[in-house]
């Protein structure tokens, strides 16, 4: 949880270098929040307490979502079975507030975001829901710590192709629910190209550190689930394989930095396209593993 | 037993009373609700401990009606869906006798309240019945006292065509199971269903109970009567029509399903097919819709669809020989169908308040109601909550038990019956999202933002009576959401009537179940108490430091107008216009013209597809036919008594050839 920020400073690092330029320190994150927590609010005149729930909301459901997840060799705080819809229903509330906050200011452009948000959200879901079914299938297990702590390079010799695909369904879904290119661009907002970041447009001081540190807890969240897939070594040694896990993660942002830096964003149609094709990846990998 | 009797009077003394106090100022009213809600305080002890697991109990009378008997028997499965019926019932005649004031005078009440009386006992006796005569007869009595309840309004042109729609809807089911109670009764030689043995012909009775019973839950594709009988009916008859009146067709369905014994691989799949179907496309069509009780007319097609597939998932189950996806199957549809009941009718009810308040069902003029109406607000939000599946509200609960019985079933079902269960994972996943996008449109765009017209202005608060039903039920959503696993823990004798399961096996299925619903649960309390703890720590942070209030961001603009804000319907635009194939909305432009265009417009509406592509053309040819017929219709009395004449007389050949 303190790592999470740091990820999104590797990613703006990397994107920096791919462009030639020296780019911001990589706490960069950390030291946006803390000022953020310092600052005080502006608030719009429109605004009622579901706009305030908004923010906090949001981080508590990414808070207890982490609580399920394992990561490394150490298991989630409180494993049981069925814990991933648990997980997934997390992000739906807090995306659920994140989008009533946006509707709560009246304004046209963080409707417009929140409803981009909740038609890509809509179509990530089943892909996303049927990678870890595919999941569950290979591994016989329901829950998050058992089913992604036994994938191991035994699985991977065995079912290449499934594990393959799955990761590959789960890395779109992973980018559009984060709103990284080519879904939505991060970093701007006044675009009419924008959905998460122009949701939040009106939130000012604390009440965005939450929403910034939500938001670097969900790309955690969503990039532990791929690690673990993609990095299957278990020496049984847990700093080892904490520490693979994490150097994973890293991996993970300097690939999500080079996909930013050498793409464009898609048209918003062609983003509707790109999740259904993650969803009919995940079908296949389910097909794959059903034989 | 008696005291479900003592309550049947007590529905009936309401009729009468409500007819013979119709000129007393608020007598009709007194009496009708009073009844009602005498009966249901009366009903609800018995039920409630036979639900949990106490022995049946029945009552057998002789009937002089051929094969009819008075045979009513309180098992755990009618003592579990007389549950919803007595609690949203009462709720509703409560709420009802303020939200009808606004038309005495206008109108008479003593013909809404005889109706509503009437049609709460008639689902009481439905649920109970246990003789094929009599449950026909109060299946049709629920049919007429609900239909006279939707055309309440009959001055209007839209509520006379919904009744009609209803009325046609209701008796071709009803003729389903006309021919599913002889075909049972045939075998047997009596109408008593503790007569009835599955005999050979399981799969056309489980077909006829298909269509009889889903025209009455509103299965897609036969649900067309349902949005259009809700939106036109009073509020409270909305709530009770949706919450537990339509979950009857359910009840049928499972109480024949168990009749037929053990159950065929291809019922699950049609289970599971219709489920998907009606999920999907209700869901799709309520976030096309903008009518505020349209909307949530079609998310009770929705919710109806994840029951059928928590049901398909459990039969499968059966089938496989695998109890624990069986029970976790059949508990998440039967909790759903709870859950369903608390949250639409919390829903309908909150609904009704902004349509008494604001005096438009229009989603689009409304807006900015949070302020006007904070309390009806808050219970609108928890009740948009729970039926989108979030935790920890009720909601989730029930899907979360239909989602792992699914994996159970994808994980450990080896060929092909492991497609549906994977289908329902994708299934629940798209219709949670889907939900999820037409809420917050609803929530958002009615009760956020600035008003977008007078009427949305001003609205204002209703009375504590049209508002403490809906906490109530609110309250009940929060509840069950944070005790799930005991209600889960106290279902096993239930599931164990439904699927024929010992009370061991069922037990130990719904252990894990229960098990990882506590956790849920756990967590949900956590989540409560974080954010408690953010938004005290955001208080304190803020507390010494400058907040400030000012118009909305917007770039600048120097003159923000309310009617710059985004509509229900251009929030709805991306995913209507993804799924256009199935919703083939259609569109009323006229665009800008010229250097300084005048007037611009667009109108949009999604009619029904079934009614536009399968109903209307059918029944267009049905009328076409039977126009040749019209000959025969005189209008002379002579003529028809020849026709009489004629028909005995060639009866009377016919016997003697």
């Amino acid at each position: 949880m303190v790592l999470a920020p740091l990820i999104q400073g590797v990613v703006n690092r990397t994107k920096a270098v791919a462009a030639g330029r020296v780019g911001q320190p990589l706490l960069q994150p950390y030291r946006d929040l803390i000022k953020l927590v310092q600052k005080g609010a502006v608030y719009s005149r429109t605004t009622t307490w579901v706009f305030r729930m908004g923010p906090v909301v949001g981080l508590a459901a990414m808070i207890c979502a982490m609580a399920l997840l394992p990561f490394g060799a150490f298991p989630a705080l409180a494993p049981f079975a069925g814990d991933l819809v648990m997980v997934a229903y997390l992000l739906a509330l807090a995306r659920f507030f994140t989008v009533l906050a946006a509707l709560d200011t009246g304004s046209s452009f963080e409707a417009m975001g929140a409803s981009r948000e909740v038609t890509f959200s809509a179509l990530a879901e089943p892909a996303l829901f049927l990678g870890l079914a595919a999941l569950a299938r290979q591994t016989g297990t329901l829950s998050l710590t058992s089913m992604l702590g036994s994938v191991s390079t035994a699985m991977w010799m065995r079912a290449a192709p499934a594990l393959g695909l799955t990761i590959a369904a789960l890395g779109v879904v992973f980018l559009a629910e984060n709103a990284r290119i080519p879904v939505d661009d991060p970093t701007t907002h006044l675009e009419l190209t924008m959905i998460h970041e122009v949701m939040v447009l009106d939130h000012s001081g604390p009440d965005f550190a939450m929403i910034q540190y939500a938001a670097a807890l969900k790309m955690w969240l969503l990039g532990a689930v791929i690690i673990a897939i993609a990095v299957p070594w278990h020496s049984g040694n847990p700093l080892l394989d904490g520490g693979s896990a994490i150097a994973g993660m890293f991996g993970l942002a300097v690939v999500i930095g080079i996909i930013e830096s050498s793409m464009a964003r898609l048209r918003l149609l062609r983003v509707t396209q790109l999740l259904i094709a993650a969803v009919v990846l995940s079908g296949l990998a389910l097909a794959l593993v059903q034989r | 037993m008696s005291a479900l009797l003592i309550a049947l009077l007590s529905f009936g003394a309401g009729a009468m009373g409500a007819l013979v106090f119709a000129n007393r100022g608020r007598g009709a009213t007194i009496c009708g609700a009073g009844g009602v809600l005498i009966g249901c305080v009366c009903g609800i002890i018995p039920v409630l401990r036979v639900a949990l697991g106490e022995p049946s109990q029945s009552i057998r009378m002789a009937w002089d009606v051929p094969y009819g008997s008075l045979f009513l028997e309180l098992d755990p499965l009618s003592g579990f869906f007389l549950i919803p019926v007595f609690v949203l019932c009462a709720l509703a005649a409560i709420y009802g006798a303020d939200y009808l004031e606004a038309y005495r005078g206008r109108k008479t009440l003593a013909a809404p309240w005889f109706f509503f009386n009437l049609l709460v006992a008639s689902m009481v006796v439905v649920i109970l019945a246990r003789n094929g005569v009599l449950f026909l007869m109060a299946w049709e009595v629920m049919a007429l006292s609900s239909f006279f309840l939707v055309t309440f309004e009959d001055e209007k042109e839209s509520t006379r065509q919904a009744g009609w729609v209803y009325l046609v809807a209701s008796h071709i089911g009803t003729a389903f199971l006309l021919v599913l109670f002889i075909l049972l009764g045939r075998a047997s030689g009596s109408l008593d269903f503790d007569r009835f043995s599955a005999s050979s012909g399981a799969g056309l009775l489980f077909v006829l109970a298909l269509v009889g019973f889903g025209t009455k839950a509103a299965f897609i594709p036969l649900h067309v009567w349902l949005p259009e009988a809700h939106p036109a009916a009073p509020s409270h008859v909305s709530a009770v029509m949706s919450a537990v009146m339509i979950k009857t067709g359910i009840y049928g369905l499972i109480r024949v399903m168990m009749l037929l014994g053990a159950p065929q691989a291809w019922w699950g799949w049609v289970l599971c097919v219709i489920g998907l179907s009606s999920g999907v496309i209700g869901v799709l069509l309520a976030l096309a819709q903008h009518d505020l009780k349209r909307l949530l007319a079609y998310h009770s097609v929705e919710n109806i669809g994840i029951i059928a597939l928590g049901l398909g998932v459990g039969t499968l189950g059966l089938y496989a020989g695998l109890p624990a996806v069986a029970a976790m199957g059949f508990a998440g549809a039967l909790l759903h169908v709870l859950n369903h009941a608390l949250f639409k009718g919390l829903l309908f009810l909150a609904a009704g308040n902004v349509v008494h308040s604001a005096h438009t069902r229009e989603i689009d003029h409304l807006g900015g109601l949070l302020r006007r109406m904070p309390r009806t607000g808050a219970i609108f939000l928890i009740g948009a909550a729970a039926i989108s599946g979030l935790p920890p509200l009720n909601g989730f609960i029930s899907e979360f038990l239909i989602y792992l019985a699914s994996f159970k079933g994808a994980v450990t079902l080896e060929g092909a019956n492991s497609v549906p269960m994977l289908a329902t994972i994708a299934g629940l996943a798209l219709i949670g999202g889907l939900a999820a996008a037409c809420f917050t449109k609803a929530f958002g765009i009615v009760f956020l933002g600035e008003p977008r017209t007078e009427h949305a202005e001003q609205a204002h608060e209703v009375g504590l009576a049209m508002v403490l039903p809906g906490a109530v039920l609110a309250g009940a959503c929060i509840l069950i959401g944070l005790l799930g696993a005991s209600v889960v823990s106290s279902m096993p004798p239930l599931i164990s009537e439904v699927t024929g399961l010992s009370a061991t096996i069922v037990r130990a299925s719904l252990s894990t179940a229960a098990h990882s619903i506590a956790l849920v649960s756990i967590i949900g309390g956590a989540l409560a108490g974080i954010v408690t703890l953010l938004a005290i720590g955001r208080a304190i942070a803020l507390s010494n430091r400058s907040v400030s209030t000012n118009v909305t961001w917007d770039c600048g603009y120097a003159k923000p107008s309310r009617r710059m804000q985004y509509t229900a319907s251009s929030f709805a635009q991306p995913l209507t216009d993804t799924f256009d194939l199935l919703l083939q909305t259609r569109r009323h432009v006229i665009a800008p013209q010229g250097f300084f265009p005048k007037e611009a417009s667009l109108a949009t509406e999604t009619p029904d597809p079934c009614q536009e592509y399968i109903y209307r053309p059918l029944f267009g040819a049905i009328g076409r036919d039977l126009l040749l017929l019209r000959p025969l219709q005189q209008g002379q009395v002579q003529l028809y008594i020849l026709y009489i004449a004629v028909t005995l007389l060639l009866l009377l050949l016919w016997q003697l050839a």
